[in-house]
């Protein structure tokens, strides 16, 4: 039986598609992309009025299955993705325990199996991501893991990190890193600046993230590897990386939506749902990370979907947990404030947001092209929503995002030519 | 007679007037402590409840005395620090308080923001006594009262705070209060000690004491906390003393006009020479009496909103 997603508007400029066309999806392949396909006894999809692109890729996504199941499970974690407009994310390796083995890379691909999008495994630099000795990366390789970080840590030890890049460059695997000297950030709980200053909460200066930025850079440089940085945050991080791009070395990016939309200001009611790692930053660095988007400068977007449950996020700021859940407000809040606003087009967003994940983790990518996996997103853009914690299907409800009106949301996700995430009318349905 | 708010947080969004209200409060509640029975029954049959989650000798012991001055029911809960994580957390705190019955819940805690979480989450009055580096406005307050009571006007004095502002949740109230009653504050200190872009509050920043103390009024000392210096924010006390102490000669310098506060407890010889904290420019026994006529001005006007201003004769 085939599917023809009729009438609905396309952006795929890599495969110069833009405009009115119809899909048609066999098993789990488009079949045709044609200006018009003529219904044949097909299963028809309207989607007139609707933008139609292929589905995201999440490159940093805490699943925290195994260890932490009352945050969130591969299953939850991955309908999260497919409400998301997600087909695929990869999934960050501190579980407990880390995934620095391939016992837990590989209970990880077994749990993904029937899990609503794909999940790709990062592999953990070091042992428990303690920063001390080398995780077996050429066994987490051959596992199938597309990555290596430690996120969460920092590798605080330069001559490890070191090692890490150059051991890790027999494999072609990407190093992803956490950049935060922790001797800096210390207990802080919010970025140092005036906010920090009159809440009276210790602060993290943005220098804590850019001397290890500088670092990895360095170090990349020398050992020549991919250095892929996590959630970069400040103007600092992104001077060090662009002078560096300059230079010719292999480094690339993430920024998250928090980031763009957000600084240290909303700390102000002591919200623990606007605790999160690296700090919500000046309006400075927010502004200049949204000149950076404008500017085509941004090599991904990434959510850092960090879930937590309701406990711990529950009270005092300094207490709780570091983290935000991002999957299910990633997309409307890019298209709302970037894309309908034209600062971004859907092609921009299609670069930072499926392209170029897609090519750092060496996955599968085509966009829409005739033979290729059918993971696309079916958007309404005159949808009005607000975001509403409780309809997550993520376990994580901490989200700073809660209450914000949007217009324009997801509503149909098609993973492997499978409709996997249906909200027309507001049904906020998985379909396995 | 009373706060047009639940809760009393800090000195931030409170405006002159509210202050002004507060502080005319309190002359009428420091002339109660003058009498032969120092006791009034205006808060007969309220409940405040002291919740400390810090070690705090004064400040409880004020705010108990406080309490028991207006006659109100007053219960102290103390709680270590250590036990928080743990034992029951903050919001079943708050429902406990709220279902016994407490009109006032007085609390301090480490954490900043921590009595706005309980403000939130219970239908009684919040005080803030000290919540982390973030506010401690009754501390402030009482020293505004202190500074207007031995020199009259706050507009266009001369405040300068000296030592640890970035840790100091007293600094911080001082500076919101002092600038909106139209006060110049400085604050002086090891650059270590001062908090990043503390300018934006509208104070001047000094690392240099001497220069710091030209021309000044108040020169209000906060203490310095050993564990700074273990955690390398800087060398040793003997050095502090010598380059950010209050010490006799210093006291000379600024003459007699000056006045000298501190909101204990104090490091005699370390941030503040014995000669300076006894002279006769010291404030420092003044403002813990202060202390209690602020605490119970606050607790009548937070806690006493439908009781007639006659109850206090």
């Amino acid at each position: 039986m085939k599917t023809l997603i009729k009438n609905g508007r396309v952006y795929d400029s890599k495969n110069g598609l833009e405009g009115k066309y119809d899909i048609l999806i066999e098993g789990n392949k488009i079949f045709a992309v044609e200006k018009e396909i003529k219904d044949q006894g097909y299963q028809i999809i309207d989607a007139e009025g609707k933008i139609i692109i292929p589905a995201l890729i999440d490159m940093h996504t805490h699943l925290r299955e195994p260890g932490y199941e009352e945050k969130e499970t591969v299953k939850t974690g991955c309908e999260a993705a497919a409400a998301g407009g997600f087909s695929a994310v990869a999934a960050m390796p501190n579980t407990k325990p880390i995934a620095d083995n391939p016992a837990v890379v590989e209970h990880l691909k077994l749990k993904s199996e029937k899990a609503a999008v794909r999940v790709y495994p990062i592999g953990s630099i070091t042992q428990d991501s303690k920063g001390e000795v080398l995780s077996e990366i050429g066994t987490l390789a051959k596992t199938g893991v597309k990555a290596l970080s430690d996120d969460g840590n920092p590798v605080m030890n330069s001559e490890i990190m070191r090692r890490a890049m150059e051991y890790a460059s027999a494999f072609d695997l990407p190093v992803i890193d956490h950049c935060e000297d922790e001797n800096l950030s210390q207990d802080g709980v919010m970025h140092e600046g005036y906010h920090s200053t009159i809440f009276g909460l210790k602060g993290i200066p943005a220098a804590a993230e850019e001397i290890m930025v500088a670092r990895d850079i360095v170090l990349a440089e020398m050992t020549g590897i991919h250095l892929h940085i996590a959630h970069l945050s400040t103007e600092g991080s992104l001077n060090l990386v662009k002078e560096a791009k300059a230079r010719g070395v292999n480094v690339t990016f993430e920024v998250t939506p928090h980031h763009l939309l957000l600084t240290d200001q909303a700390v102000e009611d002591y919200n623990p749902d606007t605790k999160v790692h690296p700090p919500l930053r000046s309006e400075r660095d927010k502004n200049v990370l949204v000149e950076a988007l404008k500017a085509g400068q941004i090599d991904v977007l990434a959510t850092d979907h960090a879930p937590h449950t309701y406990e711990d996020k529950l009270g005092e700021f300094d207490y709780a947990a570091f983290g935000i859940s991002g999957l299910e407000t990633a997309l409307g809040l890019l298209y709302y404030n970037f894309i309908k606003t034209g600062i971004i087009d859907w092609n921009d967003l299609l670069r930072m947001y499926y392209y170029k994940p897609g090519e750092i983790l060496k996955i599968e990518s085509e966009g829409l092209k005739q033979g290729s996996r059918a993971d696309f997103l079916i958007f309404n853009p005159e949808r009005e929503w607000t975001v509403d914690k409780n309809k997550f299907k993520s376990k994580g409800k901490n989200t700073p995002f809660a209450g914000w009106n949007l217009k324009g949301k997801n509503e149909i996700t098609f993973v492997g030519g499978k409709m996997v995430y249906d909200d027309r009318g507001g049904k906020n349905e998985i379909l396995y | 007679m009373s706060l047009k708010r639940k809760d009393f947080l800090g000195l931030y969004d409170v405006s002159a007037e509210e202050i002004n209200q507060i502080l005319d409060t309190a002359v009428a509640m420091k002339d109660i402590l003058t009498r032969t029975v120092k006791k009034v029954p205006t808060l007969r049959g309220k409940t405040v409840i002291n919740l400390f989650y810090e070690p705090s000798t004064r400040t409880k012991f004020s705010f108990n005395l406080a309490a028991k001055r207006l006659s109100a029911d007053v219960m102290s809960i103390s709680k270590s620090s250590s036990s928080i994580a743990k034992g029951e957390s903050l919001l079943d705190t708050a429902k406990t308080m709220e279902v016994m019955g407490a009109d006032v819940v007085v609390i301090r805690h480490s954490a900043p923001g921590a009595a706005k979480f309980l403000a939130d989450n219970i239908s009684a009055s919040v005080l803030n006594a000290g919540d982390g580096a973030h506010a401690h406005p009754t501390q402030a307050l009482l020293d505004i009262y202190s500074i207007k009571e031995k020199l009259g006007e706050i507009a266009g004095l001369k405040v300068l705070i000296v030592g640890d502002i970035a840790h100091s949740r007293v600094a911080r109230s001082n500076i919101w209060g002092l600038n909106k009653l139209g006060a110049e504050v400085a604050v002086a200190g090891p650059q270590t000690l001062i908090p990043r872009e503390i300018e934006k509050m509208g104070v001047k920043v000094y690392s240099d004491l001497d220069q710091a103390l030209e021309n000044v009024d108040v020169v209000n000392i906060l203490r310095i906390q050993m564990e700074r210096q273990e955690s390398g924010l800087f060398p040793s006390i003997r050095e502090y003393r010598e380059i950010y102490g209050m010490n006799a000669e210093r006291l000379e310098r600024i003459g007699k006009k000056a006045m000298i506060m501190h909101p204990g407890p104090m490091n005699r010889g370390i941030e503040i020479e014995s000669s300076v904290a006894d002279s006769p420019q010291s404030v420092i026994t003044e403002q813990v009496k202060n202390g209690v006529a602020i605490r119970m001005a606050l607790l009548y006007l937070l806690a006493g909103r439908e009781i007639d201003n006659e109850d206090l004769n």
